[in-house]
């Protein structure tokens, strides 16, 4: 029986090579490495990240597929790979004091996080369904460590757990919807699916796969009704996991969530666009509206993140080559602004006591105005005012939604960013407001999250002030 | 031979008792066990279709069977890393009942 070799393209895979070794040359690295020298690997892992993210620019416009139309290196997922590269950076700069403080500094840290970015970078680039399976659970399984890291907090445990049993869970959904996909239609590579489509009428096998699919995609990046794991997992996981978490999987999920419905199955739209618009209108308020409810700011910010999710996906509903480069656009503005949130709550903690209560930052203003301040410009971004990133990401996307006849759906979305506004200003209130609560005294900021927080805030401002660039290199990730 | 429809059935049946093990049980290691039933569903799905429905290029075609053993690499992994957070949630708090794990609300 002849076996046909797939022709072997390593350029194509560089980024997610080199965050591989990176991550195995930590973990050997982290055997010779004295307990007070950890620091050092994470600084090892940012220069891996940045070599992968010059490697990705590298292969800028080059559209080639290898591994037998498997993997392919389109601007879509460069963009999307560097869009992840850079928010793993920031992550790993605020952890790097984080977990010393927190007595968790191991190298094991940053090589699961390294494997899970290997794992989206592979999401984001996959145009197979098995590929972007593999991609998935390399994404999620390290996540589910990670979630759990700190093994002395029960609450911790508790995240990992539960981020465990539901992920599984998920993805079980996930492959049956592909089992029968692949059914349906004899392959699992999506522009053979998409030509199959093209050709044959639907039938009610494809209907069920397509909707478990969806189901899938939808655990991954938090979207109602799937969406109930979301709070307890951002809020017992480490804070700079959280960070990570609610930037970098939904950059790679909505990746592929976006080249598998609108690329692979353009003969269904139809079906799948009405059911992802009320998912769209559900996410949306229920995340802000739940949003508007809590006192703990790691839970505020998880079920705003369910509510960015449901801007994303009227994008995905939109279906239009300017839908898909506002969602790039989102996702970066998203990844920037929501690292800088995070990077403030963790710069305003005491060592290893956090600040996690919104009541807590009462009169941070005074004793540390620089973050109050980036924590500030970081929130209102997220609300979506103008002259800050998330406003032009909302602008394109609410744009890119009237464009394609669904002007509905956007003027839904411009009232939940207005209802949003409340809970984001709550946290500013308490800062500049209030007199200052106890326990402020003697608090410095650490140099590397003063860092992250300083490139977190300038991006925010940078893309608000002159998205154009970024806006021409997302115009031009077109999926091929 | 036995039609295709027969496989699907008993994939389908046993998708749905791995689905309810996964939603009824309490503890979190039953819970587990009906996911990976619900994955080997999955696995009898992929190869029963593999070898009914012809594929779309007239390759020798192996997805079908790849996949399945892709499916049982992930079982394995998760049910590692599964047991692992079992084991580490059981030292801490005495338990592996989910409903006992709530100091957050769900």
């Amino acid at each position: 029986m002849p076996i046909l070799v797939p022709d072997i393209n390593l350029r194509i895979i560089a980024p997610a090579l080199i965050v591989t070794v990176t991550a195995i040359v930590v973990l050997l690295g982290e055997l010779v490495t004295p307990a007070e020298r950890k620091r050092w690997l994470g600084y090892l892992s940012i220069a891996g990240l940045v070599v992968a993210a010059f490697a990705a620019f590298s292969l800028w416009g080059a559209n080639a597929s290898g591994f037998s139309g498997m993997v392919v290196a389109d601007n879509f997922g460069l963009f999307l790979t560097l869009t992840i590269a850079l928010s793993a950076a920031l992550s790993i700069l605020l952890s790097i004091p984080f977990i010393h403080a927190h007595e968790i500094d191991q190298g094991e840290y940053y090589v699961l996080l390294l494997a899970s970015v290997a794992g989206m970078i592979v999401m984001a680039t996959a145009t197979d369904l098995i590929v972007i399976f593999l991609g998935l659970e390399l994404l999620s399984l390290p996540l589910y460590i990670l979630a759990a890291f700190q093994r002395e907090d029960t609450r911790s445990l508790e995240a990992g757990i539960k981020y465990f049993l539901l992920g599984a869970f998920s993805s079980a959904f996930f492959l049956y919807g592909i089992a029968l996909v692949f059914g349906a239609t004899g392959t699992t590579n999506l522009a053979k699916i998409a030509a199959s489509l093209a050709q044959s009428a639907g039938s009610p096998m494809l209907s069920i796969g397509v909707g478990l699919l969806m189901v899938g995609f939808a655990f991954k990046v938090a979207l109602v009704p799937f969406h109930w794991w979301t709070p307890d997992v951002y809020d017992g996981a480490p804070t700079t996991v959280t960070a990570f978490m609610s930037v970098a999987v939904k950059a790679a999920a909505f990746g592929a969530f976006f080249r598998t419905f609108q690329f692979a199955l353009p003969a269904l739209a139809l079906d799948w666009r009405a059911v992802a618009a009320v998912l769209a209108v559900l996410t949306m308020t229920l995340g802000n509206v739940a949003a508007l409810l809590q006192s703990n700011v790691k839970r505020m910010l998880a079920y705003s993140s369910i509510a960015h999710a449901g801007y994303i996906l009227i994008a995905l509903v939109a279906m239009s080559a300017n839908g898909l480069s506002s969602a790039l656009f989102y996702l970066l503005a998203y990844t920037v602004t929501n690292l800088g949130a995070f990077g403030a709550v963790i710069a305003l903690s005491d060592g290893a006591r956090e600040r996690l209560e919104i009541k807590d930052f009462a009169g941070a203003a005074r004793e540390h105005p620089l973050v109050a301040l980036a924590l500030t410009i970081c929130l209102l971004s997220l609300a979506g005012f103008p002259p800050f990133a998330g406003f032009v990401g909302k602008f394109l996307i609410f744009g890119a939604a009237v464009e394609t006849g669904w002007a509905w759906l956007a003027v839904i979305g411009v009232l939940n960013s207005l209802v949003s506004v409340y809970f984001y200003l709550r946290p500013v209130v308490q800062m500049y407001m209030s007199e200052p609560a106890e326990g402020w005294s003697g608090i410095r900021v650490a140099p590397l999250v003063a860092l992250a927080l300083l490139i977190a805030v300038i991006s925010v401002i940078a893309l608000g002030v002159f998205p154009a660039p970024a806006i021409a290199l997302a115009a031009g990730g077109l999926i091929r | 031979m036995i039609p295709l429809q027969f496989y699907l059935i008993v994939a389908a049946i046993l998708f749905c008792l791995g689905l309810f093990g996964a939603l009824a049980r309490r503890n979190a290691v039953a819970i587990l066990m009906g996911i990976e039933l619900m994955l080997n569903a999955v696995n009898i799905n992929l190869v029963a279709f593999w070898r009914y429905v012809k594929p779309a290029a007239p390759t020798m075609d192996l997805a079908g069977q790849i996949f399945a053993l892709f499916v049982v690499t992930l079982a394995a992994a998760e049910a590692a890393i599964g047991l692992a957070l079992i084991i580490a949630i059981y030292r801490s708090r005495d338990t592996v009942n989910v409903e006992d794990v709530d100091l957050m609300k769900w």
